[in-house]
């Protein structure tokens, strides 16, 4: 039996256009384009220049600081260029770009040798430039240092993939569900953990046999299987779900001694441990009423997304919106010359016709929204207060804790743009503060 | 690089529940049709006459405040309309045509537009608009009943409330149970809205199923109602079906904009309800006491929101921020 939580909303599903499809590999574009800033912490410095021939695996980018990752060529060619180009959040940042050679060349790489420690582990998943693939991109190997004084008792892979449409990790889970395990052990081996626990939705019954299956007699890792509400995979709701633990407001997973880790990112762990593979490449669902024959596709990370929706047929009807994440918190672009980066798990298209846009109503106070957030808001009134520029009231109302899962917006029947007023309002808070200490 | 498209771009969620503001309205409106269709049969033209008078007098000063204001016109969400449709389901059948044409200017123009329109206005604007009726022309709105069905030419007749109050004080002989059937089925004596329970429990029905309004306002308005009408002691079920106690706990409690957002706040706010109506109905000199509940509570509403906020994800008891 599956707890119902009493926050959330069902979303209408709409993976059963690719969650049944194999991973495909994609062809090569003509140029990648990587940004030297993929993640959450630290750009890296280019260590490449214009001219120089790359390598696949080859490092590209890195810098001392600890909470970052390395950036490396996902194909072979040459460096045509080192400058800024369209990133998918709408700014323009400095990337590498490489006209691919077709030879496909790649470094020599060595998984781990001898006996497991955490400082190798550790090293070898850094030196592997592996961040969050489930959207946010959080440098890995600073989640698998847990400062003194925190221990962790709990590891979490996160297989809800909450996001309507999006089916790379479901396809991920299916595919390599022994690296996903051999992931796991990795993780709770290296920060010390007693527990491991696989947390699936209940609509990705397929994955949840066949990792139980996997995973029966095992004393301490678990399937734990979800219900389909959204947003179940958003990291405290999950860590409530499963272990019944709150993670204080502004605090972290570790905290309560919970430790989540997104499925992509565990088999990454597993594959960047044991071969040494860098993170060049990752599976990603192109899919949406606005593209011809949606896929699941294996991408080397800087491929450009127009490539893909070339890839998966071209556009059906006229192109209206293109989105990178997904539906719920994903980032609509102005160009599809956005490159594909680490933390893309989807581009999801709608055709023109599908696209509305119209004014908001004035909020009438029906509810819809405060019962469907999972942070316990009241987003309506933040909404409101943050219409009359009143961001004191919106902090006071704490839309520093919302997570920004994009329900409020979702069930609200005003249309109005929620989630833009809680990211105006955090904005301007957050450089509040910086202007202050 | 490829041609530039025209794509929009926008903050998400990328996708919206298929709910609008006026497709609730609508489904609301829907819910009171057959009521309003029965109130029609059974009173006929006067019946007839007073809804066109109150939705059009509604809808009317909305659109001309609006354009006062040199805002935009929304008479198309269908607010204006409910509000009138729920005004003249609360006046008695008989009222002279200028009675409807007063409240529903009420309604709008103090009730609603002078706070700022939908979304802002503390009261429910149709009780507003009854409420000035009944201070300002009581003996009009107290007696202009009819018995339906039939003897339509018969004058006016008590409401079953205001004989229950006769007979309290031993002016009249009152039976209760007498009142049942009718009341479920054409209501002797009351307003457009009383005409039937029945009717108006199969548009409930609908708005329930739907999600449109919550159990929570109507159970604790109807329970306390029920309970309290207990240690009066008087019959329960009458006090429930009588005097628009169903009208107003289903369709005027619930109005999302006077009610309270949160779902403790919905329990105290229906509680509330029933405890003041069934106070007004058994100790003051008016035999109906719906409206005043309803907007008595209305004024606790920002009141009772603010003290029964959820707590927060993460954090302790739920305080009004600000050193933290």
């Amino acid at each position: 039996m599956v707890k119902i939580a009493r926050w959330g909303t069902y979303l209408p599903e709409t993976k059963e256009k690719t969650s049944g499809r194999l991973i495909e590999d994609a062809s090569l574009p003509s140029e990648v384009v990587i940004p030297l800033c993929q993640h959450i912490g630290a750009p890296c410095d280019p260590l490449v220049e214009k001219g120089d021939r790359v390598l696949i695996g080859q490092k590209i980018g890195d810098t001392e600081a600890f909470c970052s990752a390395p950036i490396h060529a996902s194909v072979s060619g040459e460096v045509i260029g080192v400058e800024p180009r369209p990133h998918f959040t709408g700014d323009c940042l400095l990337s590498v770009v490489i006209a691919p050679d077709g030879k496909q060349e790649s470094v020599e790489f060595a998984g781990v040798s001898g006996k497991l420690t955490p400082q190798k582990v550790r090293c070898a998943v850094r030196e592997a430039g592996l961040v969050g693939l489930g959207g946010a991109a959080f440098p890995t190997h600073v989640k698998l240092c847990p400062p003194e004084g925190k221990s962790i008792d709990s590891v979490i892979i996160n297989g809800c993939e909450c996001e309507p449409f999006i089916t790379c990790d479901h396809r991920n889970m299916l595919e390599k569900t022994d690296l996903l395990l051999d992931g796991l052990r990795i993780i709770m081996a290296t920060v010390e953990a007693e527990k491991g626990y696989i947390g699936i939705k209940m609509n990705k019954l397929d994955a949840i046999r066949k990792v139980e299956e996997l995973v029966a007699g095992e004393e301490n890792v678990k399937v734990a299987r979800l219900d389909t509400k959204y947003p179940h995979g958003a990291e405290k709701q999950l860590i409530k779900a499963i272990l019944e633990r709150e993670v204080p407001s502004g605090g972290l997973p570790m905290d309560v001694g919970a430790l989540v880790h997104n499925a992509g990112t565990t088999i990454a762990i597993s594959e960047a441990v044991r071969e040494g593979k860098p993170l060049t490449e990752r599976v990603l669902t192109v899919t949406g009423p606005g593209v011809k024959n949606p896929k699941n596709l294996r991408v080397k990370i800087g491929t450009p997304i127009g490539h893909l929706i070339e890839e998966c047929g071209g556009f059906e009807g006229e192109p209206g919106k293109v989105i990178m994440g997904g539906p719920m918190t994903g980032f609509a672009q102005f160009s599809i010359d956005v490159p594909v980066v680490k933390g893309t798990s989807g581009v999801i298209l709608f055709p023109r016709d599908q696209v509305k846009i119209t004014p908001h109503d004035p909020c009438f106070r029906c509810g819809r929204c405060i019962r469907a957030c999972p942070v316990f808001l009241i987003p309506n009134f933040i909404g409101l207060y943050v219409e009359r520029d009143m961001i004191d009231k919106a902090e006071a109302y704490s839309v520093m804790d919302c997570i920004e899962c994009g329900l409020c917006g979702y069930v609200c029947p005003a249309r109005r743009p929620m989630v833009q007023y809680m990211k105006y309002a955090k904005g301007k808070i957050m450089a509040r503060r910086k202007k202050i200490s | 690089m490829s041609e530039p498209l025209e794509l929009v771009v926008s903050a998400p969620p990328h996708i919206r529940a298929k709910e609008t503001v006026s497709g609730i309205i609508g489904w609301v409106i829907l819910a009171l049709l057959p009521v309003t269709l029965m109130s029609v049969y059974v009173f006929g033209l006067y019946a007839a006459k007073i809804i066109i008078l109150s939705v059009g007098t509604t809808v009317l000063t909305e659109a001309a405040i609006q354009r006062l204001r040199k805002i935009p016109i929304t008479i198309g969400d269908g607010s204006a309309a409910l509000t009138g449709l729920l005004l003249a389901l609360i006046l008695p059948p008989k009222v002279p045509w200028w009675i409807p044409v007063i409240g529903g200017f009420v309604a709008i123009a103090l009730g609603k537009q002078v706070f700022g329109g939908l979304g802002y206005n503390v009261f429910n604007p149709a009780l507003v608009g009854r409420a000035v009726l009944m201070v300002s022309w009581a003996e009009l709105m107290a007696q202009s009943w009819l018995s339906p069905l039939g003897r339509l030419d018969a004058v006016s007749t008590a409401t079953p409330l205001a004989l229950m109050k006769q007979a309290r004080v031993g002016l009249a002989q009152f039976h209760s149970a007498y009142y049942y059937k009718p009341l479920l089925f054409t209501n002797p004596g009351g307003c457009l809205g009383e005409v039937s329970a029945l009717l108006l429990l199969v548009g409930v029905t609908i708005l329930l199923y739907k999600r449109i309004i919550e159990w929570r306002i109507p159970a604790s308005f109807l329970g306390t109602v029920f309970v309290l009408s207990l240690f009066t002691k008087t019959d329960p079920l009458f006090q429930v079906l009588a005097g628009g106690l169903l009208l107003g706990a289903f369709f005027m409690a619930t109005d999302y904009v006077t009610s309270p957002m949160t779902s403790r706040g919905a329990l105290i706010f229906g509680t509330g309800c029933g405890f003041i109506t069934v106070l007004l109905r058994c100790f003051s000199n008016v035999s109906e006491g719906v409206t005043y509940a309803i907007l008595f509570m209305n004024a606790l509403t920002p009141l009772i929101d603010r003290y029964t906020m959820p707590r927060i994800y993460g954090k302790g008891k739920r305080r009004e921020k600000s050193s933290s």
